[in-house]
C-alpha cells in the first residue's frame, strides 16, 4: 500500500528540524455519506519542518488537515498532535490545542462583518484575552507590517483583492504565534510575484517562530521554496514522500507528473 | 445516499435531537464568562431598531382595520361603546404578539439564517472555532438573547401604535376624545391579559433567534444552502410561533379561569 519512493526519508538536512513528531497520522479514514474520501493516510510532521502536501483537486487534502484540528471527526485510524489523540480531547483541551495551531483557510475565511483590524483583534481579545489596548494595537500593526498590508488596517474584507485577503488571513493566524501552521493552498490564485512573497513569508515564519508547518499546494515554485519534505497523496491514500529533489526524479508516474 | 435511505420519521427525530442539543449548548454558553456585550448591543440595534418602521406600520394598519371592520357589527347590537375595549383586548392578547412575531420571523429569522449560513459556507465559523474562540458565545448567544429581548419590546410598541390606529378609526367623525378612548381601551386590560401575552412574546423571540441561528449554523456547505437556511428559518419559526400561540391560549385559559 505504501510505496515510498527511494525509501529514503531525508533527515536533519535543515538544522531547524528535529526528529520529534508534532503531528502523527496513521491509517486515517474519513467518509462523507458513504463516499470514502480518505482511505489510508499516514503523515508525520516533525518539529520545525515544512511539509508540503501535493495531491490532485478533490483528493481530500483539506479534509486531512481539518481532521488535525478536530473540525472534522475521523472515522478510523489515529490522529495525534503533540502526542495526544485529538478525538480523545474534551472541549477545553481541544480549545487549548487549537490555540497552538494556526489554520489558513483555502478561501481566507475573513470575518466579513468586521474590519481588518477587528479581524486581527478577534483572536487576541477572545482567545488570549488580552486587555491592554496598546499591546493589542502594537501586535496587530506588527503582524500587518509583516505581511505588508499596514495601510489596509481599516478596510472591510469586501474591499480587498483575493491576494490581500489571503495575506490578511495569514496575518490573523500568525498573530497567535502558533507552534503548528496548516496552510491550505496559501498561494493559489495569486500572481507569481505575490506567490513568491507568500512562500518567502512562510519560510520566514519557520525561521522566526520555529513553527512546524503543513503546506497544501499545487504551486510547484512555492513547494520548492518552502519544503523540507514533500508528501504526495492520491485517491485518499498516501503515495510517496521525500525531498523535492528526490520526488522530482521519482520513477512513479503520478509523482513525477506534479513536477512538469 | 446513506442519509436519504433513512426513513423520514427517523430523520425528524434526529433533527429534533440535534435541536435539543443545540438549545442545551446555547443555555450553557449564556453563563460562560466573557459575555459579548458589544455584539449583543449591535444585534439589538439590528433586530430591534431596524424592524421598528415595519412593525409600527403594520401595527397601525392592524388597529385601524380591526376597528373599521368591527364597528358595523357592534353598531347593529347597539354596542358601539364596547369598540375600544374589544379592539384593545384583541390586539394586546392575540393580534399584536402574533403579527409582530410573524413579521419578525420574516425579517429577523431569515436574516440571521442567511448571515450565519453564509458565514458557514465561507468557513468563517470554522475559522472562529479553530482559532480557539467560541462561535456559540459570539454568534448564537448574542443573537438569541437580542431577539428574546427585542420581540417583546417591539410587540409593546406595535400594540400601542395599533391602539392609536384604532383611535383614528373610531374618531373618523371626530366625536370621540383621545382621553376617553384610551381610558376605555386601557381599563379593560387586566393582569391576566398583559402577563400571559408578554410571556408568550418572550417565547416568540426566543424561537425566532434560536431557529434562525440553528438553521444558519447547520446549513450545508454549498452556495444554495444560504437561501435554503433563510427560507427554512422563516417557515420553521412561523410554524413554531403558531404552535406556541395555541399552547399559550390553553395554558392561559387554564390558569385564568379555574
Ligand atoms: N464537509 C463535507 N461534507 C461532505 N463532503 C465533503 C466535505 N468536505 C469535503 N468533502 C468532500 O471530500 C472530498 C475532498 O475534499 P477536499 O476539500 O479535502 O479536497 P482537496 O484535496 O482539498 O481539493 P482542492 O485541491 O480542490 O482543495 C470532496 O469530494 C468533497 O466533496
Ligand atoms: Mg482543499
Amino acid at each position: 500500500m505504501e510505496t515510498t519512493t527511494n525509501g529514503t526519508k531525508n533527515s536533519a538536512t535543515v538544522p531547524l528540524k528535529t526528529e520529534e513528531l508534532v503531528v502523527e497520522i496513521r491509517g486515517l479514514k474519513k467518509a462523507f455519506s458513504g463516499y470514502e474520501v480518505l482511505k489510508n493516510i499516514n503523515l508525520d510532521l516533525k518539529r520545525g519542518e515544512n511539509l508540503v502536501v501535493l495531491g490532485k483537486s478533490g483528493q481530500g487534502k483539506s479534509v486531512t488537515i481539518k481532521c488535525i484540528v478536530g473540525l472534522l471527526k475521523k472515522d478510523d485510524g489515529s490522529v495525534k498532535v503533540f502526542n495526544e489523540e485529538v478525538a480523545d480531547l474534551n472541549d477545553e483541551q481541544l480549545k487549548q490545542l487549537r490555540t497552538k495551531i494556526g489554520f489558513l483557510f483555502q478561501n481566507s475565511a475573513l470575518y466579513d462583518s468586521m474590519t481588518v483590524r477587528e479581524n486581527l483583534e478577534f483572536p487576541l481579545t477572545r482567545v488570549l484575552k488580552l486587555q491592554e489596548q496598546t499591546e493589542i494595537t502594537s501586535r496587530v500593526e506588527e503582524v500587518l507590517e509583516g505581511v505588508g498590508l499596514l495601510d489596509a488596517i481599516d478596510k472591510m474584507p469586501s474591499d480587498l483583492s483575493g491576494g490581500m485577503r489571503k495575506r490578511i488571513g495569514l496575518a490573523r493566524t500568525l498573530i497567535m504565534k502558533p507552534e503548528i501552521m496548516l496552510y491550505d493552498e496559501p498561494t493559489t490564485g495569486l500572481d507569481p510575484i505575490t506567490s513568491r512573497e507568500i512562500s518567502e513569508l512562510i519560510l520566514e515564519m519557520q525561521k522566526k517562530y520555529k513553527t512546524s508547518s503543513i503546506i497544501i499546494t499545487h504551486d510547484m515554485p512555492c513547494a520548492k521554496i518552502t519544503s523540507d519534505r514533500v508528501m504526495v497523496m492520491n485517491n485518499g491514500e498516501y503515495v510517496a514522500e521525500g525531498t523535492y529533489e528526490e520526488l522530482e526524479r521519482s520513477d512513479n508516474e503520478l509523482v513525477r507528473s506534479f513536477f512538469n | 445516499m446513506a442519509e436519504q435511505a433513512l426513513p423520514a420519521w427517523k430523520r425528524t427525530f434526529e433533527e429534533a435531537g440535534s435541536q435539543i442539543l443545540f438549545l442545551g449548548n446555547f443555555f450553557k454558553n449564556i453563563f460562560k464568562s466573557g459575555f459579548e456585550w458589544s455584539e449583543f448591543v449591535r444585534q439589538c440595534y439590528e433586530i430591534g431598531y431596524k424592524s421598528l418602521t415595519l412593525v409600527g406600520l403594520t401595527g397601525f394598519i392592524m388597529g385601524l382595520v380591526l376597528t373599521l371592520q368591527s364597528r358595523p357589527t357592534l353598531a347593529d347590537f347597539g354596542a358601539e361603546s364596547w369598540l375600544p375595549g374589544m379592539v384593545s383586548l384583541s390586539i394586546v392578547r392575540e393580534i399584536g404578539p402574533v403579527i409582530t412575531a410573524i413579521i419578525c420571523a420574516g425579517r429577523v429569522a431569515s436574516s440571521i439564517g442567511a448571515e450565519l449560513g453564509s458565514m458557514n459556507v465561507t468557513e468563517q465559523i470554522d475559522a472562529m472555532e479553530v482559532s480557539g474562540a467560541n462561535p456559540m458565545q459570539y454568534l448564537v448567544v448574542t443573537r438569541v438573547l437580542a431577539t428574546t429581548l427585542m420581540i417583546p419590546i417591539l410587540t409593546f410598541i406595535s400594540d400601542a401604535i395599533a391602539l392609536f390606529g384604532g383611535y383614528l378609526a373610531v374618531n373618523i367623525d371626530g366625536k370621540v376624545s383621545f382621553y376617553l378612548y384610551f381610558t376605555k381601551a386601557i381599563s379593560v386590560l387586566g393582569f391576566s391579559d398583559i402577563f400571559p401575552a408578554t410571556i408568550k412574546t418572550i417565547f416568540f423571540g426566543l424561537t425566532i433567534g434560536f431557529i434562525g441561528c440553528y438553521k444558519g449554523i447547520n446549513s450545508n456547505k454549498g452556495t444554495e444552502s444560504v437561501g435554503l437556511a433563510a427560507n427554512s428559518a422563516v417557515v420553521t419559526s412561523s410554524l413554531w410561533i403558531f404552535v406556541i400561540d395555541a399552547i399559550a391560549v390553553q395554558l392561559t385559559n387554564l390558569l385564568a379561569y379555574h
